[in-house]
């Protein structure tokens, strides 16, 4: 059952449908934009930083797009299975993927991380740590 | 007693070296005696021998790219390239009204821009010292005006300082000298540099910073009618009766240090910025078109690139047209030489060797955006007297530039109302709608030209990493990533060789693509004629 909603949800058919299916309302708060003063974000929760930064490449539904090259979709992505993988590419980026490492604290790479394995279509529940992500720092 | 050639002046002698031995000559004791053009470029490419009918595929038809093909061509190879666009330039790119732009996530503008006006998304200024890129330009007919860096008359703006009031440039750095002058001489005079300057140095320091910074006879940064004349007036100098002249009030050196306005100024004094600079009359894009006017036979566009093979007789590229992308095509050479960014090129299959693939996978591009606001007048020149130029502010817009062509001209205006560069504010502007990103410019700018809200008409917002054929602004090498990697980027790996900005030490400036591609070139075609 569960399979199936992702392969639906992930389908173009239902993207018109997603934003109310997945629960971001457009009246959130984290919806709005916000604004950084310097080179580090001051968005703190994992919502915020998603809507901020995250999905300017990722989109807003987290399906990412296609053009010359690829953003991937976020949305059951299998290789957040792991959290330091995930943590991994936020810190220190790879291909596509900008590093993220001196932008953001430790707290903040690892509220993002807990908050995409928690939404999208994904529901990993063992909860990333900051000290884990100091860890990925090279 | 002295000899004759240790009185000889440098000029007499780069003369004498020049007739006796040649201008190659002469160009190494010009370097060595440190004069001359600091570019690597030493004039157009001279690509001597027989490639004997040789075949080079190019990827991407960008700067890199058309540089690459109209050189090889001319060196007798067979040149085709593939380009993903349906248009020439790449990131040499201007936006026009009418013209249409559908980034990533599917979010479609229609630019609607009056005649004539324009916004350059990508590459904007050309320095003096880009001598390739401006050789370029003139081999291929691309007239120039100059662009503005430094107008003393626009404003750094601090959103917390002098209760949110844009300053006059002119004001700012006549007041940092100024106090800064008044400062060291004060020390001078108190003999805190008596260790360290002799006394006649010091007098002469005197005379300088007195000179310099506009100070008065008691060697004092003061509100008088000297300072006046670096800072500004009160009330300008006039004609006949009308009242006299008077001077304007020196910000103090405690706000002018609280308000960091001062870490703009740099950006007048980086070699990168320094006058004189130049963009082509018209738009960027003049210099991308007049490259494709030599080298459109060549280019197949709409062509997406799959996979990219060599093996010890050529290369075979596989790419499908965008317009029907269920046939994989292929194009086979004897070379290639590819200028796809490595945002891009990093997941592409590709068979280099492993130091080439680590190279390719370890470069972050850079979250740019740029803005595009058009006004129903030129309110900066009518109501400001700002004629082209920056103005720079810690508002999440960063800059607002002001248009260096049609001066003075009655009726509509365009500005570029942000120009965000490797900032968090560029990601932030990046994961906002096009619509959003243009309201939130207007919004900001509003603050500094308040004519802003009654004059604004429309605006276009591109966002480099939702720009679909580059996935970002330009490579983007930290120290250790280029210590690491950068030599193994550009090797040429077997029969494949890459070129384009990030493959250069400038990264994100035009001259950079154009000198990383004349370089693979050379390399290349030394290989092609030894085998």
């Amino acid at each position: 059952m569960k399979a199936n909603l992702i392969v639906l949800r992930a389908g173009a058919a239902l993207l018109a449908f997603l934003p109310a299916a997945t629960g971001f309302a457009q009246d959130s708060a984290a919806m709005r934009p916000t604004f950084s003063s310097d080179y580090r974000f001051v968005e703190m929760t994992g919502e915020e930083l998603f809507a901020n930064v995250c999905q300017g490449c990722h989109m807003p539904d987290a399906s990412g797009a296609v053009g010359a090259g690829a953003y991937p979709s976020l949305i059951a992505n299998r290789n957040l299975a792991t959290s330091s993988y995930a943590v991994h590419l936020v810190v220190n980026g790879r291909r596509g993927m900008p590093a993220f490492g001196d932008m953001m604290t430790d707290g903040q790479v690892a509220a993002v991380v807990n908050y995409l394995r928690t939404h999208f279509d994904n529901s990993y529940t063992d909860v990333v740590t900051a000290t884990e992500v100091r860890g990925a720092r090279r | 007693m002295q000899s004759e050639t240790a009185v000889i002046r440098r000029r007499d002698l780069f003369s004498l070296i020049g007739a006796m031995a040649g201008s190659a000559a002469m160009y190494h004791a010009m370097m060595s005696l440190g004069f001359a053009s600091e570019s690597t470029y030493k004039g157009p490419v001279r690509l001597e021998g027989d490639p004997n009918g040789a075949s080079v595929l190019i990827l991407g038809a960008g700067l890199a790219g058309m540089t690459a093909a109209l050189e090889l061509r001319k060196a007798g190879y067979k040149v085709q390239i593939l380009e993903f666009n349906n248009r020439a330039g790449g990131r040499n790119w201007t936006l026009r009204g009418g013209d249409t732009f559908a980034e990533l996530g599917g979010y479609k503008q229609t630019c609607e821009f009056d005649r004539g006006l324009y916004i350059n998304p990508g590459p904007w200024r050309i320095p003096y010292h880009h001598r390739a890129l401006l050789d370029y330009c003139k081999r291929l007919g691309v007239a120039l005006e100059p662009f503005i860096q430094l107008n003393h008359n626009a404003y750094l703006h601090a959103s917390r300082a002098f209760g949110g009031q844009p300053q006059k440039i002119r004001a700012i750095k006549a007041d940092f000298q100024g106090q800064v002058s008044e400062l060291l001489a004060k020390a001078t005079q108190q003999g805190g540099l008596d260790e360290t300057v002799s006394k006649e140095d010091q007098e002469i320091l005197l005379q300088a910073l007195r000179s310099w910074g506009a100070l008065d006879s008691d060697y004092r940064y003061n509100a008088n009618l000297v300072s006046a004349e670096f800072r500004g007036y009160a009330r300008e100098p006039g004609g006949g009766l009308s009242p006299e002249p008077l001077p304007s009030d020196p910000v103090t050196l405690s706000d002018l240090l609280r308000s960091r306005v001062w870490r703009y100024l740099q950006n007048f004094a980086r070699y990168s910025f320094q006058t004189t600079m130049f963009q082509p009359v018209g738009g960027m894009d003049m210099i991308g078109k007049a490259f494709a006017r030599e080298v459109t036979d060549l280019i197949r566009y709409n062509a997406k690139v799959t996979q990219i093979r060599q093996n010890d007789r050529g290369v075979t590229v596989s790419y499908v047209d965008t317009t029907s992308p269920a046939t994989v095509l292929h194009a086979t050479a004897d070379w290639c030489i590819c200028t796809i960014p490595l945002s891009i090129l990093s997941q592409i299959s590709i068979d280099v060797g492993s130091r080439m693939q680590a190279a390719i996978d370890a470069v972050s591009y850079a979250g740019s955006v740029k803005i595009g606001l058009q006004f129903k007048r030129r309110f900066w020149e009518e109501d400001e007297a700002i004629y082209g130029g920056i103005t720079y502010t810690d508002l999440p817009i960063r800059q607002i530039a002001y248009p260096n062509d049609g001066f003075n001209r009655a009726g509509r205006g365009v500005l570029l109302g942000a120009y965000l560069f490797e900032t968090a504010n560029a990601y932030e502007f990046t994961a906002m709608t096009p619509k959003e990103r243009v309201a939130s410019a207007v919004e900001f700018g509003s603050l500094i030209h308040p004519q802003y809200k009654q004059e604004f008409e429309n605006g276009v917002a591109v966002a480099w990493h939702r720009v679909p054929f580059t996935l970002g602004c330009s490579g983007e090498w930290s120290d250790e990533g280029r210590a690491k990697h950068y030599r193994n980027l550009c090797q040429i790996d077997g029969r494949i060789v890459l070129a384009g900005e990030h493959a250069s030490d400038l990264p994100a400036w035009q001259e950079g693509a154009i000198l990383s591609s004349l370089d693979a070139i050379a390399r290349l075609h030394e290989r092609v004629v030894k085998t």
